[in-house]
């Protein structure tokens, strides 16, 4: 027997036997894309179509200027079709499902992004969707739920467990160990059994591709370090991607430290010292578990980073010493989403913030005639809820508070 | 006596074997206490403490409950090992363990296969460990004679079921449909030549579990399998009508 799906010690394919001919049939499609230039060229078009790609590589001169060290770049991952770089990986899939004849698609979400953008892959497919979505992720994202329902899809609130994401995705797999035949599983990070860490890579590898064409154009040389927010690790995996054969450009990976690495509440798996070695939800990797096994609660600002497991791929990455980890707390993020709203005029996502903190406070410590990247998975402004409560922004509570009144009114 | 050749011989007797499963530590081990001695007391042959585990993605919504509940209550894996050595002591019976792989895996594999051969544990059921990632395991289990219980499901080609036989000790698992576990079983049209298909492709007993739960299942698998796997079926009864409540139960399934 061969072991295949593993990044030296991590990855792997720890399935039920119920999904053995399932996984069998996907990992045949899989290569048969693979092999198939034909299929990338369908991808691209297809990227550049209906979603916006290529995404632009923005200067940031105003921060660089602010910091007073390298250059900054800020790769647009949020001007793809429904403002994130889940978009990529949902379309890919898209066209995958199509290949293999199913009818139905089913998703995990945390934040409600990946699920989002696969209602909306479904709508255009027509496709049947099915999302399972943690029951307090549900009542924190409701605006992604109104969404995904008005898309045609059916959202399914996860009761089980601590009720966000990792709960979530046990509950699609639940559905698909039933349902396999006409469905298929569209896992929304580079996590999970093999294929799909290789797969999701693929897809989001799009990013890397174009960012490593456009900083050569626009500053005629490879950037020293690229920064990119990790939960399961999807857009930073697509944007490594495109730098992981220059040793002399350093990747850093950021976690969400939540309340601080000391307090426990957090989602940093290698940033920290709390994560250990285990296996589950199909994969071995470093999960945030205690010393029986359990998995632990995770805490972030961001839900798209409040998550117990990383992606096999980085964490071999991580122990090859080939990327960097950091982590970024609630309380930084709210100060780096300032000042870049009001020195940029963008406005970044949560999750995507973490990786503009460490960014901040590596860029004045670099050259001027260095340029560092950071990878903008998504955008904040869809956010709104989430974002105004994070600043307790008064004016937003006073709206709010009154429109509550109109509706218990009618 | 091997766990094949125990089961063989009891079912000469009995017909059909009768297989319960409980979880540790749910709703309490003074429960699965009484619960097993009533169990024991009315006939079972075999049954399977499963150490409970946060994410339990092969089980339905009763049993991911009785996980998530036994974690909640405080639930360790010493103490789930230190109620097995008892109830090993206690019964006669062949007992399991099932549980998903990172338990073992965390605790230490060999370690893990050390205490279950010092405890008296006979077979393993690992339901997210087929024998690709399993190698270890199953050396460890071949070395400390302690039967890996491996699962045939309802998509499982003749060819993929005779590599699992190659792997298998003390009997198979047949999961009688896709799914988690919890829901009714029909025992439709498919069924027979699925379960046709497992006889076929080892010499090792059958069981059959998902969804069965009452004696008219017990007696549709009687002479078609070995082992018929109770489940859900009792966990449900304990919850809703205590422990007392089983041993009528499992009397009245033959």
């Amino acid at each position: 027997m061969n072991k295949t799906g593993y990044y030296g010690q991590w990855g792997g394919a720890f399935n039920p036997e119920v999904l053995y001919e399932t996984f069998r049939e996907l990992r045949a499609a899989f290569a048969a894309a693979q092999a198939d230039p034909a299929f990338w060229q369908e991808y691209v078009a297809l990227m550049s179509n209906y979603s916006c790609r290529p995404t632009p590589l923005t200067r940031a001169d105003n921060l660089a200027d602010h910091f007073g060290g390298a250059r900054i770049f800020i790769k647009r991952e949020d001007l793809n079709h429904t403002g994130a770089h889940k978009a990529n990986n949902v379309m890919g899939q898209g066209l995958l499902v199509k290949r293999m004849g199913k009818k139905r698609v089913i998703a995990e979400t945390g934040a409600g992004q990946h699920g989002v953008a696969t209602a909306t892959m479904a709508a255009r497919f027509g496709l049947k969707c099915t999302i399972y979505m943690g029951e307090d992720d549900v009542a924190r994202q409701r605006p992604n739920v109104f969404w995904m329902e008005k898309l045609g899809a059916t959202v399914v609130p996860v009761t089980s467990g601590s009720r966000t994401l990792k709960d979530a995705m046990n509950e699609a797999y639940r559905d698909w160990v039933a349902s396999m035949d006409d469905t298929h599983y569209l896992i929304g990070t580079v996590c999970g059994p093999h294929p799909f860490p290789a797969m999701v890579a693929w897809f989001q590898s799009i990013i890397g591709i174009e960012a490593r064409k456009q900083i050569l154009e626009q500053f005629g040389k490879l950037p020293a370090r690229v920064f990119a927010c990790v939960g399961g690790g999807s857009n930073a995996m697509g944007i490594f991607q495109g730098f992981l054969a220059n040793p002399e450009v350093e990747l850093i990976g950021v976690e969400a430290g939540g309340h601080g690495l000391a307090s426990g509440q957090h989602a940093a798996r290698l940033a920290g010292t709390d994560a250990s070695p285990g296996v589950a939800q199909g994969y071995k990797t470093m999960f945030l578990q205690d010393d029986d096994g359990q998995m632990r609660d995770t805490h972030s600002v961001a839900a798209g980073l409040d998550y117990v497991g990383v992606s096999p791929i980085l964490a071999d990455l991580w122990e090859k010493k080939r990327v960097r980890f950091s982590a970024a707390t609630d309380a930084e993020v709210m100060g780096a989403l300032e000042l870049t709203m009001k020195m940029e005029g963008i406005i970044p996502a949560l999750e995507s913030t973490h990786a503009f903190v460490q960014a901040f406070k590596e860029a004045p410590t670099m050259g001027k005639d260095e340029a560092l990247i950071i990878n903008m998975s998504g955008r904040g402004d869809k956010d709104i809820f989430t974002i105004a409560h994070a600043f307790n922004d008064p004016s937003w509570k006073a709206f709010i508070t009154k429109k509550g009144r109109e509706y218990a009114a009618e | 006596m091997q766990l094949s050749d125990y089961i063989q011989t009891t079912k000469q007797a009995k017909g059909i074997l009768l297989m319960t499963h409980l979880v540790l530590g749910y709703p309490s081990f003074a429960a699965n206490r009484e619960v097993i001695r009533q169990m024991v007391a009315n006939g079972v042959e075999l049954i399977e403490m499963q150490i409970p585990f946060s994410e339990p993605v092969a089980d339905g919504p009763m049993i991911v409950k009785a996980n998530q509940d036994s974690l909640a209550n405080g639930t360790k894996v010493k103490e789930c090992l230190e109620f097995a050595a008892e109830m090993t002591a206690t019964h006669k019976i062949p007992f399991l363990f099932m549980t998903y792989y990172n338990i073992l895996f965390k605790y230490g594999v060999e370690r893990f296969f050390q205490k279950a051969v010092a405890i008296g544990i006979q077979g393993f059921i690992v339901p997210d460990l087929p024998p690709e990632e399993g190698q270890e395991f199953l050396a460890l289990a071949d070395q400390y004679k302690i039967a890996p219980i491996l699962i045939y499901a309802p998509t499982s080609t003749e060819e993929r079921m005779g590599e699992l036989a190659r792997h298998a000790r003390g009997f198979i698992y047949c999961v009688a449909r896709r799914g988690v576990t919890g829901k009714q079983t029909d025992f439709t049209s498919d069924f027979e030549p699925y379960l046709a298909r497992c006889r076929k492709s080892t010499e090792l007993p059958l069981a059959v579990g998902f969804g069965i739960s009452n004696r008219e299942d017990v007696r549709y698998l009687t002479g078609k399998a070995d082992i018929a796997v109770i489940g859900t079926a009792t966990i449900k009864l304990v919850e809703e009508k205590g422990p007392e409540a089983v041993g009528p139960f499992i009397a009245g399934l033959r």
